[in-house]
């Protein structure tokens, strides 16, 4: 099965190791993620500002270019999914604002392409007991916490296919790959997002909440599929063991890596190597890698 | 379509709590029949729930049992009770009530309620008129002091039913009183006015999910916690939390979970949880004299006759914190719960590390309630409240002829203007009825008129 | 020093200008405080998502004009989620940072960022704080 896949620019060049997962994971349970022939940067942020038009023309493109091809479009970033998805909901339901696009970017496109998280072309495409049946991998000695954070489910209204308030895709896929879940309070709080740009100590923060809680709950790694997320988690934990005593650095990984490790594909290309807490000696020691 | 018979002065009241009991002793009182009917096996409705009522902390017991008793044994009143209403058909002066008894599986003529079966009985299950806070038995009263006081099995939890064993309470009843062979029973009622006083019930809390009802344990709902602190409840007053069965020493109390909420819940206020959260901080302090309880507000709402005073009696004279700001996420952290509120009056975000957390649900009409609407042809608003024909100045009124409103049922509502409008549905019904009965004649003399 | 309220200044153009960019009606707001309860950020913030909206209504724009907080809004989303009157604070947000910035200047200076952040941030980061922090 093929489905047009939009990899974002930050999987292009930093999370590369994503990417490379996402596609050697998913072609290993039958789905070729094929590269849109076209695509631009999503904008990395849903445009909140009404007469904000220009910045929803970017994200539009790609779901116009992912029609020419299909009536799907395949996302691994939570931020570039929330970003089109949400475009796509303006162009089917506000006629005035798709009118002025479609008349800027001079196309005729009304939201046709369903965008899909790859979390739930497992779910729904996959199904979680084939998941279990390809896993290859002994993972039930590994606690994993599920980190969606907040672009993933909100907002509810326009994201929702899981109860924002308790979701349990995340949990569901980790259980599907024979890992525990571990149950902490904090999986869906904001780890800080773009105000690394602006101030980072409120930003290192808001992330040690998660990391903290965590690890508390037992956590031998945490899961995300945003890699600004995944960079806030994993880049300040030095600091933050310095900061807060007793905290514990903790591995974050992306849910494909997991996937891609737990399916007995070869994690070399998945630039484990890149991240700042080590996830290696871990996997290792788990029999993993 | 005419009717050559005579209109009957004969009411059917349908829910036995303290609006329909209150019509029902007025009516009967004044010479008429009446028919009071009850889903439940015993009458009282929530009254029978609570601890005390606000403002006066009086005992609901002692303020609801001489009417339960009174409704028991008056001589014009037919309680129907383990029974609904499944079809009415007529007009006013002529309405044909079928009501169905559901099977209690006990023979109630032959029953003296001494309680041994319940006694006996190995079975336990989860309790609902406890909220979930205590258990009761498979066959059971809803209280020491039911009227009638003659149990029923619930043949979803007796293992005879489920499972094909036991029968113990038929081999413990004196007067071999159960008969699991029962049938249900439709009984037709020919009365000529009606009135519905069918109450309310409590929003799914479950649908809120930042307040981790239903998931974390020691999250319960204010009805839970009435339970808790009901001297014949099922910690005989002791406040416990679920958990653990420790006593909590810091609770919070949350309103509004589902009241005036239009975008995610309920858009109404709900008139009685502030003052029911009042007076639960306020008796959870005097039970439990070291524990600190906090309050989270939008607004007080004390408009009644010396609720204001009952407010100022409880961050005073028992030092419940209110806090002026919206709960955004309660969870679990270790044995606590962890709530996350804000003071918006001092501009602060609060954290409370809680044992305990009290929600105070909206209130919303009984689901069967629709149903009754349907059948009668009376309109409800989009919440499944029933319509008086005007909220103004006509507010038991509805828009079919002969049938009346009391209660709950079509707003939420306390005590004293429930049993208003239960007296005030009952004074409508007994005019008709006088006037069906032959209306004193006019006065030959007007009043005053000697003094000109 | 008291606030002058009248007509004029409670719903002045920069308000005006605020609601119609917003889509937001400032005045659904009912200050329960739901919001600041459950905002991650607001531990750093000088005033609460919930004391923003009150200073808008109250046309006291100038003082959330000078908060950290419009900065400190990461559009997480959670405010909107649970707010009982459906006011999406974030879009408010965005309008204010919008407008002061197209009169006073972008919020960060592309040129002035450190090597280090640049070599290491995912390129979203940038992305998005660009598109946040300079008009």
């Amino acid at each position: 099965m093929r489905i047009p896949y939009y990899p974002g620019c930050t999987l292009s060049t930093k999370a590369k190791g994503f990417d490379r997962a996402a596609r050697d994971s998913m072609a290993a349970l039958g789905i070729e993620l094929a590269e849109l022939k076209m695509w631009n940067c999503c904008g990395a942020t849903f445009p909140l500002s009404r007469d904000n038009l220009l910045d929803l023309a970017g994200p539009v493109r790609n779901l116009v270019s992912a029609a020419t091809e299909s009536d799907k479009l395949a996302v691994a970033c939570s931020t570039c999914f929330n970003v089109l998805k949400r475009s796509n909901l303006v162009m089917r339901n506000e006629e005035d604002k798709r009118e002025k696009i479609n008349f800027f970017i001079e196309a005729e496109y009304a939201g046709e392409v369903e965008v899909l998280h790859l979390l739930e072309i497992l779910r729904d495409v996959v199904g979680w007991d084939n998941l279990s049946k390809a896993v290859k991998k002994n993972l039930s000695d590994l606690s994993v916490a599920p980190y969606y954070g907040c672009m993933f489910l909100r907002p509810p209204k326009e994201m929702g296919f899981d109860d924002h308030e308790n979701p349990q895709i995340l949990e569901n896929f980790l259980r599907a790959l024979g890992a525990q879940v571990a149950d902490y309070p904090h999986r869906a709080e904001c780890c800080g997002n773009y105000i690394a740009a602006f101030d980072l100590e409120t930003t290192k923060e808001m992330s040690y909440l998660i990391l903290a809680s965590a690890r508390k709950a037992g956590a031998d790694l945490i899961v995300t599929s945003c890699p600004l997320c995944q960079f806030n988690l994993d880049r300040w934990q030095q600091d933050l063991a310095m900061k807060h005593g007793g905290f514990r650095p903790i591995p974050v990984l992306y849910d494909t890596q997991l996937l891609g490790i737990a399916l007995g594909l070869d994690a070399t290309a998945f630039d484990l190597d890149k991240h700042y807490v080590d996830p290696r000696p871990l996997l290792a020691a788990k029999g993993l890698i | 379509m005419a009717e050559d018979k005579a209109p009957i002065t004969r009411v059917l009241i349908i829910g036995a709590g303290i609006a329909g009991i209150q019509a029902a002793l007025d009516i009967a009182n004044s010479g008429y029949e009446v028919v009071l009917v009850d889903k439940e096996p015993s009458i009282g409705g929530r009254m029978l729930q609570l601890s005390e009522t606000f403002p006066t902390l009086d005992c609901a017991q002692c303020i609801l049992t001489p009417r339960t008793v009174e409704a028991g044994h008056h001589e014009r009143i037919r309680l129907m009770t383990f029974s609904e209403v499944t079809a009415i058909t007529g007009e006013i002066g002529h309405f044909t009530a079928t009501v169905q008894r559901k099977p209690a599986s006990v023979n109630w003529d032959v029953c003296t309620g001494c309680g041994l079966c319940q006694e006996k009985c190995p079975t336990k299950v989860a309790s609902p008129f406890d909220r979930g806070m205590g258990k009761r038995k498979a066959i059971y009263t809803l209280s020491p002091q039911a009227v009638p006081n003659k149990p029923v099995i619930d043949r979803d939890a007796c293992t005879w039913f489920t499972r094909g064993k036991c029968r113990l309470c038929e081999k413990v009843c004196p007067v071999h009183a159960i008969d699991y062979e029962q049938q249900a029973t439709t009984t037709e009622v020919e009365v000529g006015a009606i009135i519905i006083a069918t109450g309310y019930n409590l929003y799914a809390l479950e649908n809120l999910g930042e307040y981790g009802y239903g998931q974390i344990p020691d999250v319960v709902d204010g009805l839970a916690f009435e339970r808790l602190l009901s001297a014949s409840g099922p910690t005989a007053g002791k406040v416990r939390r679920p958990s653990d069965g420790k006593e909590p020493k810091q609770v919070v109390f949350i309103q509004c979970a589902g009241s005036r909420a239009p975008e995610t819940a309920m858009p109404y206020c709900s008139k009685i949880c502030c003052m029911y959260t009042a007076k639960h901080a306020m008796l959870y302090k005097h039970r439990v004299h070291d524990g600190t309880a906090y309050v989270f507000y939008i607004d007080v709402r004390a408009a009644g006759k010396r609720y204001e005073e009952f407010y100022h009696r409880a961050t005073e004279e028992d030092c419940v914190l209110y806090i002026r700001g919206k709960v955004a996420r309660v969870f679990r952290e270790g044995d606590q719960v962890i709530v996350w509120g804000a003071d918006t009056l001092s501009g602060a975000s609060v954290e409370i590390a809680a044992d305990m957390v009290v929600l105070a649900p909206a209130m919303v009409p009984h689901p069967e309630t629709r149903r009754l609407a349907e059948m009668l042809g009376i309109p409800t608003n989009p919440y499944g409240f029933l319509l008086p024909l005007d909220d103004n100045v006509l507010p038991v009124e509805t828009t079919r002829p002969g049938v009346f409103l009391a209660g709950a049922v079509t707003s939420p509502k306390d005590i004293p203007e429930t049993v208003a409008q239960a007296s005030a549905a009952a004074a409508k019904v007994l005019s008709l009825f006088a006037q069906w009965s032959g209306v004193p004649q006019a006065m030959e003399t007007p009043v005053g008129a000697e003094a000109s | 020093m008291r606030i002058q309220l009248s007509a004029a200044k409670v719903h002045n153009d920069f308000i005006r200008k605020v609601e119609e960019m917003s889509g937001q009606d400032l005045l659904k707001c009912y200050q329960c405080g739901e919001c600041s309860a459950g905002c991650p950020a607001a531990f750093a913030m000088d005033l609460l998502p919930n004391q923003v909206i009150r200073l808008l209504q109250l046309g006291e724009h100038e003082a959330v004009l000078q908060s950290k907080t419009i900065w400190l809004c990461a559009a997480c989303q959670q405010c909107y989620t649970r707010c009982p009157k459906g006011v999406d604070l974030s879009r408010i947000m965005e309008v204010v940072r919008d407008l002061l910035m197209t009169e006073r200047g972008d919020k960060i200076v592309i040129e002035k960022l450190p090597a280090e952040t640049l070599a290491e941030f995912p390129q979203q980061a940038f992305i998005s704080g660009f598109r946040k922090y300079t008009a």
